[in-house]
């Protein structure tokens, strides 16, 4: 038995006039200094304003948001007893957004206790929540996850329950429009590590894997369209939709060994989570390789290349991810990516001991043991292929 | 030949797959704490039946077959019906599913245990080295 849950998804052009409809008195728009000074703010209150709503802003979201921030966030909330949570940001506010949420309606609960096996949080009681994606990548807008950074252990914390899916994902790609091309490339790659990983894992299902299998193809061919020209605006949309529907394919699978790895180095070197998971998705893909080559080739077929005889699908679909991250500048190893290698070494056994604790590693078909995660970090800072 | 659940035998072939299983030593290094594993009577089985194992720091320090629950205080109690565990044992579910579906539940320490997910599975993967049967 196994559940599969989706938010309303309201996608398109002026899909933000959705706010408009909700019914309430009050607002608690949660963002980021940076969507602050955009406008875009104004925007969604015009809407809310429209609905008869009153609102107040939160905009201390940081990249990596920390449980203090959390803290910050659902105290404000207590205080003004809102009924609708307005996320508008990145994958960052979103998930801050539905932490803050959630001690809102649960004080007698702390985000970091977010865990699978709870049930009957009666979310929504108080507030129900909407999320504005404004970066195509995270998919958090409909997921029932959330990764907080513990700044006292220097740790991701992948927290999940069903409880915390959004009400409402609004995935107008106006909202998307003013994203530069690094962080589009990087949000990007993002999408593309959550379908990839989506379709492979071991939880993977018969009602993700479609999903997952266009969000894959949509970004292998519009990322670059939109990394190249942030002002075509056909592509931005597709893009954006793709995020979306990659969120809903790994949100009711689940994310794997990339992530896992990804979440390690973000949570010491504070790398950006979508350049984390996409720079070791193509190394994750050759090292699972066998445990997954039926999935890999119909990844392959599905895009349309060629898979000549006797060439291994997980090799031909690495190059190509390799192929995308070099056209849109992403960087493909962890040398690229500045990382000293001196400063890598010291932080190996942190490294590693932060992947064996994610979440995300029991679902890889392929489970790496110490020895093996150590050699995946050395490989993916050489740029080296996978060989063992 | 299959070994019947609940019985001590049972648990000493649990002890040692545990034992013999480098990925669990590797997962659960840091894991302290012990446990029973529960199978509740359902609709097509009637018995209960109660193992307790005492991990440490990826050993297995004792594993016994317990007639009555106040036997011991363990730190953590996976339970659930027999139809639940019977599918776990048998590997056509996911153990990690199955809890966040409720159909099997956990007590304890849940920040220690979402902080070592690969030993959870490490776990189950040792009781599923060696055959199982229940009694009718």
């Amino acid at each position: 038995m196994w559940y599969f849950i989706v938010p309303q998804i309201v996608f398109g052009e002026d899909a933000l006039t959705r706010l408009a409809e909700l019914s309430g008195k009050s607002a608690f728009i949660v963002t980021d200094k940076i969507i602050s000074g955009l406008g875009l703010i104004d925007k969604v209150k015009e809407q809310l304003a429209l609905a008869g709503m009153e609102c107040q802003v939160f905009d201390e979201v940081e990249p990596d948001p920390c449980l203090q921030t959390v803290k910050k966030g659902s105290s404000l909330m207590e205080r003004h007893r809102p009924d609708w949570v307005v996320a508008v940001g990145g994958g960052s506010v979103m998930d801050a957004a539905k932490a803050m949420r959630l001690e809102y309606e649960r004080p007698d609960m702390k985000a970091e206790e977010i865990n699978p096996f709870i049930t009957g949080l009666g979310l929504g009681a108080k507030a129900k929540l909407v999320c504005v994606p404004t970066t195509s990548g995270t998919g958090s807008e409909a997921t029932f996850a959330v990764v907080l950074t513990d700044t006292a252990d220097q740790r991701k914390l992948s927290l999940i329950n069903r409880e915390i899916l959004p009400d409402i994902a609004i995935v107008d790609p106006a909202c998307a429009a003013s994203m530069p091309p690094g962080i589009t490339a990087e949000t990007g790659m993002d999408a593309l590590t959550h379908a990839v990983e989506g379709f492979t894992c071991t939880w993977k299902n018969d009602f993700s894997d479609g999903l997952c299998l266009k969000a894959i193809q949509l970004v292998f061919e519009y990322l670059p369209k939109v990394v190249k020209d942030g002002g075509d605006m056909a592509a931005r949309e597709r893009m954006h939709n793709a995020a979306t529907i990659a969120g809903i394919g790994f949100g009711n699978s689940l994310a794997a060994l990339a992530h896992a790895m990804g979440h390690s180095l973000g949570g010491v070197f504070h790398t950006p989570h979508g350049k984390a998971v996409g720079l070791f998705l193509p190394y994750t893909v050759e090292y699972l390789g066998d445990a997954r080559e039926a999935q890999w080739a119909e990844i392959v077929r599905f895009l349309g290349m060629d898979l000549p005889g006797g060439k291994r699908a997980s090799a031909v679909l690495a190059t190509a991810i390799r192929g995308l991250a070099r056209e849109i500048n992403e960087p493909l190893s962890l040398r690229d990516l500045g990382i000293p290698q001196d400063k890598l070494a010291a932080a190996m056994p942190k490294l590693m001991d932060n992947v064996m604790a994610d979440g995300t590693l029991i679902v890889s078909a392929r489970i790496p043991n110490e020895e093996e995660t150590v050699k995946l970090f050395n490989y993916a800072y050489e740029g080296k292929p996978i060989d063992f | 030949m299959a070994i019947v659940f609940g019985t001590q035998e049972w648990a000493d072939a649990m002890k040692q797959a545990i034992a013999k299983s480098q990925p669990y030593k590797e997962a659960a290094k840091n894991w302290e704490g012990d446990m029973y594993i529960i199978v509740e009577p359902d609709a097509s089985y009637k018995h209960k039946n109660i193992i307790y194992i005492d991990l440490w720091h990826g050993e297995c320090r004792e594993a016994l077959a317990v007639k009555d629950e106040a036997a011991k205080n363990p730190k953590y109690r996976i339970f659930g019906p027999f139809t639940a565990m019977k599918a776990i044992l048998d590997k056509r579910v996911d153990p990690v599913q199955s809890m966040m579906t409720g159909k099997i539940k956990v007590k304890g320490d849940m920040a220690q245990i979402m902080r070592m997910p690969r030993s959870a599975v490490a776990l189950v993967n040792c009781m599923t080295e060696f055959e199982t049967a229940f009694p009718e």
